[in-house]
């Protein structure tokens, strides 16, 4: 069963329409990428998703109809945003922003688990754990965004331009690791990136957005070989 | 000098009083960056509750209890009723509610329980402690005042829910995200805040006796406090009130003389705003254009 359906989702901001009926769904499991360029609609499709703007259409999780719903119910169904700006607690301490991710859950003995399971994979965090999270480097936050969001034990993890301001170096070993969570964990994932060249390497597969609408798609491979995309997005 | 001494501790002792509102004051502007001009008026009506209890036969700490519980879902149902509707409007239409509410429950408490001033029992005995320096009540109340600021401390440092606060109260929009429930965070902070400011309602009527404008010159040491303190820290506000509280007390009592203590509020009030408008522990916010 799709683990995730959106028809004909419409969204704007104020009288600006950005999302134009947009449809897709994705697999369980699975890691799918929203290609497209600045201002087509991605950032807002993930908002949407999360009931962070405006929406009409139908959005189906697990089978399950969540348009209209609140964000703090739609958190509670399993699906961790990590938002575009990394969205962090910048007063709070590194380990504070990590115990909020988990702040739905009610087995707090596996919360103890996990937090060790997230400073595995990132050990810098660890080192950092009593730092006020604003005096972390960007890609420091980074990393605290996924692991809060890793905190909640989710679902659906909506990535927002995950390398964002990183160095390449970072991003590989990030998204390596996100790799590594979606295989362990089963952990879905919808992924909005500007680098189309990595997320088309992470993702199993791609949707392309162009003002609202999806405009292609299939997977990853196919995406990848796709010669309009290779020569807007890859840039080869 | 043992007057000095004196005056000083008597500072103390309504200093912590001042320190509990500055703190009410500094929680709601956290979360809303706005200063609640109501918050010793629903302090005051919360004191009236438990001058009748008490006068109703209840014993003292039933009705202490009882008191900062009915202040505590007094704020919730004021913050739910009355300023979640105005949640989006601009800060002038939200000032004029405080404002409307300072009135309204002035007015309320007036017509019910009559201007007429009213003595309000101490829980503590009448013979002074520590010789002649403090009398009881003013020990009790820097002891009420303490354990209070300790529990409020350790409920936002160490609960998750204290946590939660903190975050809905710093980031909404990412606190939604993780599953915090922001509309009700802010009512439980006023819910809180408003028990607070009913502990020192309580505590500082027996000393200025109790009426229904018995909280306007608490209130504006209690604005001053915080802005000393600065207006975005917590732990700056209960310094600010301690240390209003003994200047209030030295200089009124040696340089300007009681009737212009308020003076010394106003004086501060406008001093920090001029010289230091972040206070000694506030932030200062830099902004990058």
């Amino acid at each position: 069963m799709a683990l995730l359906e959106i028809s004909s989702l419409h969204a704007s901001y104020g009288l600006t329409r950005v999302l134009h009926g947009i449809s897709f769904g994705m697999e369980e499991g699975t890691i799918t990428t929203l290609l497209g360029a600045n201002g087509a609609g991605k950032t807002t499709t993930l908002r949407a998703l999360c009931a962070m703007v405006r929406t009409e259409g139908e959005i189906r999780f697990g089978g399950q109809r969540i348009d209209g719903r609140a964000t703090e119910d739609i958190v509670r169904l399993g699906v961790a945003h990590v938002p575009d700006g990394r969205g962090t607690f910048v007063n709070l301490t590194t380990e504070e922003n990590l115990r909020l991710g988990a702040y739905t859950r009610k087995d707090k003995g596996a919360v103890e688990e996990d937090l060790a399971r997230v400073y595995g994979y990132f050990p810098r965090l660890k080192e950092r754990r009593e730092q006020q999270a604003g005096t972390l480097s960007g890609g420091e936050q980074q990393m605290l965004a996924v692991s809060r969001a890793l905190m909640l034990r989710p679902k659906l993890m909506l990535l927002d331009e995950p390398s964002f301001g990183l160095a390449p170096l970072i991003v590989g070993e990030l998204f390596g690791i996100l790799r590594a969570v979606n295989a362990k964990e089963r952990v879905s994932m919808l992924v909005v990136e500007q680098n189309a060249a990595m997320a088309l390497d992470l993702a199993d597969h791609a949707y392309l957005i162009e003002t609202g609408r999806v405009v292609l798609s299939g997977t990853a491979d196919e995406i990848k070989r796709n010669d309009a995309v290779r020569r807007s997005y890859l840039g080869y | 000098m043992d007057a000095f001494f004196h005056q000083v501790i008597a500072g103390l002792a309504t200093g912590g009083i001042y320190a509990s509102l500055a703190l009410a004051l500094v929680m709601i502007y956290q979360a809303t960056h706005l200063i609640n001009f109501a918050q010793g008026e629903m302090a005051m009506f919360a004191t009236y509750i438990a001058w009748t209890l008490v006068e109703a036969g209840m014993p003292y700490w039933a009705a202490f209890f009882l008191t900062v519980a009915f202040a505590f879902v007094f704020g919730v149902v004021i913050e739910r009723i009355v300023i979640r509707p105005v949640e989006n409007a601009p800060v002038l239409a939200v000032v004029v509610v405080f404002i409307a509410l300072l009135v309204i429950l002035n007015s309320v408490t007036g017509w019910i329980y009559t201007y007429t001033i009213k003595t309000f029992p101490s829980p503590f005995p009448a013979e002074p402690i520590f010789g002649k320096y403090l009398t009881s009540h003013q020990g009790g109340a820097i002891a009420v005042t303490l354990v209070v600021l300790l529990l409020l401390f350790a409920f936002f440092r160490y609960t998750p829910l204290g946590l939660a606060m903190r975050a809905a109260a710093q980031n909404p929009e990412s606190s939604r995200l993780v599953g915090i429930r922001v509309g009700w965070m802010l009512a439980l902070g006023w819910g809180l805040a408003s028990a607070i400011g009913a502990v020192a309602g309580v505590m500082v009527a027996p000393i200025v006796y109790l009426d229904p404008n018995m909280m306007g010159g608490v209130l504006l040491y209690a604005f001053a406090a915080a802005l000393v303190g600065g207006v975005d820290s917590p732990g700056g506000a209960v310094f600010g009130g301690f240390l209003v509280g003994v200047l209030e007390n030295v200089l009124g009592a040696f340089v300007i003389g009681n009737e212009l203590k308020l003076a010394v509020a106003l004086v501060l009030i406008i001093g920090v705003l001029v010289v230091r408008p972040s206070g000694f522990f506030g932030k200062v916010l830099v902004t990058r254009v």
